[in-house]
């Protein structure tokens, strides 16, 4: 079985298949996910463990419970939209692999959200793929109706060696929860650990729409499987109504190109006429190509979130390229760039994989994103691989070109490649820029230190020559702190001001020393009397800082900081240089 | 012979020192009243400004300057930099103690001053000779090699402690050392009437011991090498003061050669510097032409022995026509030899006969 090949991979995978199940049930019910983990070791035994995985997605309707756990599903269904069970299956397979290694039964408790709560206790009869009820149990969701519970409760016994699988279960819960910012994660381990994974969004990505296949990306067995279940009799309105994009001018001009006639019924067709409509479609020019809202991807702000919550980084980039497609299969590549904060230096850039919001823990080398990370000139950027950066790339489509079985790895789909590529040069750029702006800023400063530093020797000791006491430098340059630790509230508050009308060029220098909050800030003049706005309102995200030359005359100078968001005060630092001539 | 009308160079010339570096620091004190930032002017050194003067006989800065502005973020650390060497030496002048290039690079720490290395802090000092156009030995900075000197001179101390107290050059056996006491010593009374210098110690202790100077009427100085710009400078005292012909002795080979150029017409390094020359001095040998002449032991010339005859032979120093034949000669036979080379017909075949000779030639 894909995905159940040794013992600390049968651990990784069952996790991750009934984790994957509730964050799909999550989705579909449209509420921020709530996922409880438990992996316990069996009193009775080394090797076998319980696993328990609740959450508060849908719920399951009492009487589809045994055939959604305890049967092998081969639906009829071919439409498509953008999902995460990896092979479809579901927990299906975890669920088997634990009845097989210990012969336990699964234990699936749910509710709807309505007044009944069901417990069945299930084993899979192999032979004739159905279910066997062992127990059924039914409670009641006793609580007021806003307040019933309402989720799935899901648990097996299995096999497998934790202490090999950790690392990889906690890299894979690490990674899902910067794919799903929203989610709350808890995860207890055989050994009584917890570890959390708290959700710093409540915003959920839009849900993705169910659509058509295709043309381009249609295969034999799926044109086959909506043969048998159209209810058209001709092939015009065949067409148009099972394939994406196919309206009756496209349906027409294909067919005729095809040869088939528009009024022939679709379920006379032999099998080798299906093989060569499915030819023809791949060979056909005329289609328009598909369009992306049968995906969901995570969107810009929710990367950024993902990110920021679970690397820590001092700065990220994020983008989302267009949609495009490859194959008749419509995706999205969204990239991030992570850079300093916590991101780790290491000897090697990191890259996380995403597919369909799963990460790619597995594999890593043989992955294109791995490739195509290669085959840049990193020091275009003015970066090497073993400065402290991360970089993300998500891929999300209704078919994810894997490259095998085990769906780990991405194979190289031109499309795709370029569109990775091409995202990862942008956030890429983006980071460059931050740094060079980083790096100015630090030399400007370090130019104006050298004044304050210098001046006031070369006149101490001038003086000590001439025998006299020293001249009052401040003519030619000063340097002054106007704020100090200041801690910003919601409206604005002024600086110490700064006396400027002898310096022809004035320094202003503020920092936000705060650890999260940002602040906003502004310089003021004062020309004629009357404070002007020298530069208007800027954010300062934590731990940043800006640096900006003022030039022409000012009786005065002062800084203004507010918080940026009303609550969220910040820390700021700031101060003004003035030279003369 | 008692010296009579003293010259004494050595401490007037810091007198005048002193009040350079003051107006200095008036200067600077003056701009920034004024709210200006402070600027020094001084001869550029880069070597599209050095010249050779054949009036000076000496290479030299010519007129293009350059200016340091302490607006300037580049000069503001040197600009500072050399303020502090200033007040220093000043200290030092009015102190008179004297302080090494180490001990400069060390000092400044103390006072929140500091430079990468020590070629950072000669350089500025360099930079602060520039602008006073006096040496550093005339602000009390001196290298640390150290070079010897033996013979019939009697000289008087000027350092604090010892002022007045009298000395005679030949009253220890390995010679006296060239520090900044000697230097600035007023030469009282000698019977010599010559200057021998060796750049070898080997040679300066055979002709201590063969009696040289009283057979020669000689002061014997040891380089060590290269002469330092201390031993240079007092070579220049001898010269001057006591109007000392000046003789020089080296190895024969392009390098020996150069220690002797050195000391009659300066280094490139020290072109913005007048008072280091000694332009009458007279490279007495080892000439090329010794070589064949007196049947010395000899080694083939290196390919790097070549190239710098090569560029000797373009040098200006070098224009004057016994220089440019010993050039010739050494490219024509490929041999180069060492002073100790004499001590193959003898210890003494060097005093007794080649000295007397080579001295004889050249009209001493």
């Amino acid at each position: 079985m894909a995905g159940f090949t040794n013992p600390a991979r049968s651990i990784f995978t069952s996790i991750r298949e009934l984790v994957e199940n509730s964050l799909d049930a999550a989705d579909v019910a449209r509420i921020p996910p709530e996922i409880y983990i438990r992996l316990s070791r069996d009193d009775d035994s080394d090797d076998t463990y319980t696993l328990r995985v609740a959450d508060n997605g849908s719920g399951i309707s009492p009487h589809h419970i045994p055939l959604a756990f305890g049967q092998f599903l081969f639906s009829s269904k071919y439409r498509l939209k953008q999902a995460r069970g990896t092979f479809g299956l579901g927990g299906t397979m975890a669920i088997l692999y634990g009845q097989i290694t210990t012969n336990k039964p699964v234990k699936v408790i749910s509710s709807t959200g309505k007044s009944l709560i069901v417990e069945y206790r299930l084993l899979i009869n192999i032979e004739k793929n159905r279910p066997i009820i062992l127990d059924r149990k039914i409670h009641a969701n006793s609580r007021a109706k806003s307040k019933r519970w309402r989720g799935t409760v899901v648990e097996i016994h299995l096999r497998g060696s934790y202490a090999q699988a950790m690392p990889k279960v906690l890299e894979y819960l690490k990674q899902t929860a910067m794919a799903n910012p929203y989610a709350n994660i808890i995860f207890v381990d055989p050994r009584g650990r917890l570890y959390k994974f708290d959700r710093t969004v409540e915003k959920m990505p839009p849900p993705p729409k169910e659509i058509n296949p295709h043309p381009y990306g249609v295969d034999v067995e799926t044109l086959q499987r909506i043969m048998r279940s159209t209810t058209e009799d001709n092939m015009l309105k065949f067409m148009q109504k099972h394939f994406h994009r196919v309206g009756e001018k496209i349906a027409r001009d294909f067919l005729k190109r095809a040869g088939i006639p528009e009024d022939r019924d679709p379920k006379t067709l032999r099998p080798e006429e299906i093989v060569d409509l499915v030819k023809k479609m791949k060979e056909y020019d005329g289609f328009l190509p598909p369009e992306a809202d049968c995906l969901s991807p995570l969107g810009e702000d929710l990367l950024r979130e993902g990110v920021l919550k679970e690397l820590e980084p001092e700065f990220v980039a994020v983008r989302q390229r267009k949609p495009s497609a490859y194959s008749g299969h419509p995706f999205i590549v969204e990239v991030a760039i992570a850079y300093g904060g916590k991101v780790p230096a290491k000897d090697d850039i990191l890259l996380y994989r995403f597919a369909n919001k799963i990460p790619l823990v597995y594999d890593e080398s043989g992955d294109v994103c791995w490739k195509i990370v290669r085959s840049i000139n990193w020091r275009r950027y003015n970066l090497t691989p073993n400065m402290p950066f991360a970089i993300i790339i998500h891929v999300c489509s209704t078919k994810i070109p894997y490259k095998t079985l085990g769906k780990e790895i991405l194979a190289d789909q031109l499309e795709v490649s370029r569109e990775i590529l091409n995202g990862i040069r942008e956030v890429a750029r983006q980071l460059a820029r931050y740094l060079s702006r980083k790096e100015r800023v630090k030399r400007q400063v370090r130019r104006l230190t050298v004044f304050s530093r210098y001046l006031p020797k070369i006149a101490r000791f001038s003086a000590d020559l001439a025998g006299r006491k020293p001249p009052d430098i401040s003519k030619l340059y000063q340097r002054k702190q106007v704020f100090k630790d200041f801690i910003t509230s919601g409206k604005y508050v002024d600086s110490e001001i700064f006396d400027s009308h002898r310096y022809s060029v004035v320094f202003v220098h503020i920092q936000n020393k705060h650890k999260e909050n940002p602040a906003a800030v502004r310089v003021l003049g004062l020309v004629n009397s009357k404070w002007e706005v020298l530069i208007p309102e800027s954010t300062l995200t934590s731990g940043s800082e800006i640096y900006e030359t003022l030039r022409g005359r000012y009786e005065a100078v002062k800084i203004q900081a507010k918080s940026l968001k009303p609550d969220k005060k910040s820390l700021i630092d700031a101060y003004i240089d003035g030279l003369s001539q | 012979m008692s010296i009579k009308k003293n010259v004494d160079l050595a401490t007037s010339l810091k007198g005048i020192v002193q009040k350079k570096l003051e107006e200095l620091g008036i200067k600077f004190c003056e701009e920034i009243d004024r709210g200006v930032f402070p600027t020094v002017q001084m001869r550029s050194r880069s070597t599209s400004n050095i010249f050779y003067s054949p009036k000076y006989r000496q290479y030299i800065l010519g007129k293009s300057k350059v200016t340091r502005s302490s607006r300037n973020i580049a000069h503001l650390r040197p600009f500072a930099q050399m303020v502090w060497t200033a007040y220093f030496v000043h200290e030092l002048l009015k102190q008179k103690k004297t302080s090494t290039l180490r001990d400069v690079y060390y000092s400044a720490q103390a006072y929140d001053i500091f430079f990468k290395d020590q070629s950072e802090s000669d350089d500025i000092i360099t930079d602060l000779e520039t602008v006073i156009e006096y040496p550093r030995e005339s602000f009390n900075v001196f290298p640390e090699e150290r070079s010897a000197v033996f013979g019939d001179l009697t000289i008087e101390y000027t350092v604090p402690g010892y002022e007045g107290r009298r000395m005679n050059l030949s009253s220890h056996p390995d010679g006296v050392m060239i520090g900044p006491a000697l230097t600035d010593a007023r030469f009282v009374k000698t019977s010599a009437d010559k200057v021998i210098v060796v750049e070898k110690g080997a040679m300066f202790t055979r002709f201590v011991e063969e009696k040289v100077y009283e057979k020669f009427n000689a002061i014997l100085i040891y380089t060590a090498g290269q002469a330092p710009r201390s031993t240079r400078y007092f070579i220049r005292r001898l010269n001057r003061e006591l109007d000392f012909p000046v003789y020089i002795f080296s190895d024969a080979d392009p390098w020996g050669m150069h220690i002797a150029m050195v000391i009659i017409s300066g280094s490139a390094n020290a072109a913005h510097l007048r008072e280091l020359t000694t332009p009458d001095a007279k490279w007495a040998g080892v000439w090329a032409s010794d070589i064949t002449n007196y049947k010395l032991p000899s080694e083939k010339l290196s390919e790097i022995d070549v190239k710098r005859l090569r560029e000797l032979r373009n040098d200006p120093r070098y224009k004057d026509r016994h220089w440019q034949n010993q050039i010739d000669i050494f490219m024509k036979i490929k041999k180069k030899c060492e002073l100790e080379a004499f001590s193959r017909y003898g210890l003494t075949h060097i005093v007794d006969r080649y000295l007397p000779e080579r001295l004889k030639e050249l009209g001493a």
